[in-house]
């Protein structure tokens, strides 16, 4: 965990007193609308369909037990009672008052939580992965490297109008996590060959209108310079990037449109004069976060404990441990995953009472603390292998225990049509009945590692480009209208999904999955091979004919 | 348009020249780009103060060869979203080192303050009247900084290892 200091919490409480100021000026009209907007998005506050909506940051996904129960307070004081976690490792809240939300900041701020730019045409909050420090064989733990990048991009005085919004993201692991080739920039720790770390540097990822993969733009950045290259590519975005049109502002259409040799000239030349700067990072700096990011005292334990031999005879809890428990760097711990996917339920919701009894759970079992991964799903990272069958037990008993991590029910989605202003179609309906319809452990089981993304627009927040299955609402005269991709992936070997025929209705889209898994079912060349190896074996070709052959 | 410089209320001894206006005989003079650029010799010569308005999507390297003539530049914020001229603004001092007067104007707010001076502005052309009355209450929002900009404030990494030091004298 990484502990805030005094000037941490100093600026954290400044920024709420700037934001109580606004919102009266806003509330006695002496700011208008149009003036506020920005300002209140800077604070993770839209406005959506039905109410104010509210997006608290939780940077590289590592929260705290008292800072979930803070979330939980939130949750029951301002709002109904529950929380939405997102795929930016976020927690949205979808009905707070205006009027309360200073008093909402005010409450998560004493627990060093805040809503800085959540939102608005700034540097977002910095993502990374949700098994970050505890993932066997990865480089180092790249939270050092994203509160380095958080602290530095927070209230940035040259980037907090950027054209449009700006995301970075930081893997340390071969498997790739972090989903770093979706982002304005990407971040892969490594090491070089003298053993000193640095970053292969990827940028112009993307999805909404117009989708890209991010490119590397240059193979080895050393740690010292990290700062200072971030800040070339955002002085030649911030100065280049197209203001003229909303839909092409973003980082990648700059690099698409110089193509990236000519864009990577251009941060070069930036580069030049600024990496012997005062953004040069000293090691003393970073040992400095390295030495607040404190590490659980691990006990000496046997890699397979007597309570884990006993339990593996109950088969329910073997189809949990085998779907949601992930190797731990430390032997006898494990990483657990937490599925809030539960069966017809909105992905990635979970209400107060569960948000509090896991932070119980989390101090009990998992030295106090939570993480929050892209997938809209939460882990407790340091579980000893002995406390598993316990833990699953009080899982199950708050219904946390679904055993569906990567399997066809973890579906990813966005709020769509039921509270999003911008959204053309309804995402979480169609993420319940697929839920139901696959409901079968077995059969879920049979079919193995299957991403489904639900957008319900083309901005893409459910990420649907990169789902095996991606699923898109739009509108089309006044009806809500599914396109279906598959074969794009967000992980190491990111790619974008291939659209396999006309637009479905709403209530054909289950019928359609159906389809395709079942044609997967019927083509896979033996039960290994995965949906998006068949996919990428065989094309779209053999999925389009079983889905529109008798439509 | 109340002007803040120095931190108070302050007269605007310019003069905004459009691209033709007659040249006036003396006084302070802030004029566009491109007549600057295309009059400058005679505008430098003449008695008074120049100052040129530059707009952000110009480059701010053809401005360099006249930084230690001009008084003012004056950059511009079509809209407060557009932050191109925070870019301008850093570059201006921390690049090229220019110490004359750099001067916020178009869509100036109370809450763009803080950025505007971290990146180098010290003048303001504030749109609204309270704004650049609170303007000095405004600019002391913030105490801790975290990235360093021409500035010369610490920031937070900073302040960090000078209270390390400090608490390990004399132990």
């Amino acid at each position: 965990m990484y502990a805030y200091d005094e000037i941490d919490r100093t600026l954290v409480n400044e920024r709420v007193s700037e934001f109580r100021d606004q919102v009266k000026r806003r509330l006695s009209g002496e700011l208008t609308e149009d003036e506020f907007k920005m300002l209140r998005l800077q604070n993770g506050v839209y406005l959506q369909l039905h109410a104010y909506m509210f997006r608290v940051a939780i940077p590289y996904g590592t929260l705290a037990t008292k800072q979930l129960r803070a979330l939980a307070h939130v949750a029951r004081k301002y709002d109904r009672g529950y929380g939405h976690f997102t795929t930016r490792q976020n927690i949205q809240f979808n009905w707070i008052k205006l009027a309360e939300l200073p008093d909402a900041l005010e409450d998560l701020s004493k627990v060093g939580i805040h809503a800085m730019q959540t939102s608005g045409n700034n540097m977002r909050n910095v993502t990374s992965d949700q098994w970050a420090g505890v993932a066997p064989g990865e480089i180092e733990d790249p939270r050092i490297w994203s509160e380095l990048i958080r602290q530095h991009t927070t209230l940035h005085p040259e980037f907090s109008f950027l054209p449009r919004k700006f995301k970075i993201a930081i893997t340390a692991s071969d498997h790739d996590r972090a989903a770093i080739k979706i982002h304005d920039i990407g971040l892969r720790l490594i090491k070089n060959e003298k053993g000193e770390t640095g970053f292969e540097v990827l940028v112009g990822g993307g999805l909404g209108r117009t989708p890209f993969i991010a490119k590397t733009i240059k193979h080895f950045v050393h740690g010292r310079d990290i700062l200072s290259y971030i800040e070339a590519i955002l002085r030649v975005y911030n100065q280049y990037g197209r203001r003229d049109n909303i839909y092409k502002a973003r980082i990648k259409i700059l690099v698409h449109e110089l193509g990236i040799e000519k864009f990577s000239r251009e941060v070069e030349e930036e580069w030049q004069h600024i990496r012997n700067s005062s953004l040069q990072i000293d090691d003393e700096v970073i040992e400095d976060i390295r030495s607040r990011f404190t590490y659980p005292a691990y006990e000496k334990l046997p890699h397979m404990p007597d309570e884990l031999r006993q339990a593996a005879a109950d088969p329910d809890f073997e189809a949990w441990r085998k779907n949601s428990v992930a190797p731990h760097k430390v032997q006898g711990y494990s990483i657990v995953t937490i599925s809030l996917k539960p069966i017809g339920k909105p992905p990635g919701d979970a209400t107060a009472e569960q948000m509090d009894a896991l932070a119980d759970l989390a101090d009990k079992y998992s030295f106090g603390e939570i993480r929050v991964g892209h997938e809209q799903n939460l882990a407790l990272p340091h579980v000893a292998k002995r406390d598993l069958p316990a833990l699953w037990k009080a899982l199950d008993k708050l219904d946390l225990a679904t055993p569906n991590v990567n399997l066809i029910t973890d579906i990813i989605a966005c709020p769509g049509l039921d509270y999003c202003s911008l959204a053309n179609a309804r995402s979480i309906p169609i993420a319940q009945e697929l839920t139901r319809r696959f409901a079968n452990h077995e059969l879920a089981n049979l079919i193995g590692r299957l991403h489904i993304n639900i957008s319900g627009c083309i901005n893409a927040c459910g990420h649907h480009h990169v789902g095996h299955i991606g699923i898109l609402g739009v509108e089309k005269n006044g009806e809500e209208v599914y396109q279906i991709t598959i074969g794009g992936r967000a992980d190491e070997s990111a790619a974008l999904g291939n659209l396999i025929g006309p637009g479905v209705k709403f209530d054909e889209v289950a019928d359609v999955v159906e389809d395709i898994v079942e044609a997967y079912l019927a083509l896979r060349e033996r039960p290994e091979e995965l949906f998006m190896d068949t996919v990428k074996r065989l094309g779209v070709e053999p999925f389009k004919e079983r889905v529109y052959a008798t439509r | 348009m109340p002007l803040v410089n120095g931190g108070k209320i302050a007269d605007d001894s310019f003069v905004k020249l459009a691209v033709d206006t007659p040249l006036p005989e003396g006084g302070d003079i802030l004029v566009p780009a491109e007549r600057f650029v295309g009059e400058a010799e005679a505008l430098l010569k003449r008695a008074g103060k120049v100052g040129v308005i530059w707009p952000n999507n110009r480059d701010i390297d053809e401005l360099v060869p006249y930084l230690g003539k001009v008084a003012a530049i004056a950059l511009v914020f079509p809209t407060f979203r557009d932050g191109r001229a925070y870019s301008q603004a850093r570059l201006l001092r921390e690049r090229y080192n220019y110490r004359g007067e750099l001067r916020a104007t178009g869509q100036v707010l109370r809450d763009q303050f803080v950025f505007m001076l971290r990146a180098g502005f010290d003048s303001f052309e504030v749109k609204k009247q309270a704004d650049a009355e609170a303007f000095m209450q405004s600019a002391k929002r913030y105490s801790v900084f975290y990235q360093p900009t021409g500035d010369g404030r610490i920031t937070a990494l900073h302040r960090r290892m000078q209270l390390r030091h400090s608490e390990g004298v004399g132990t």
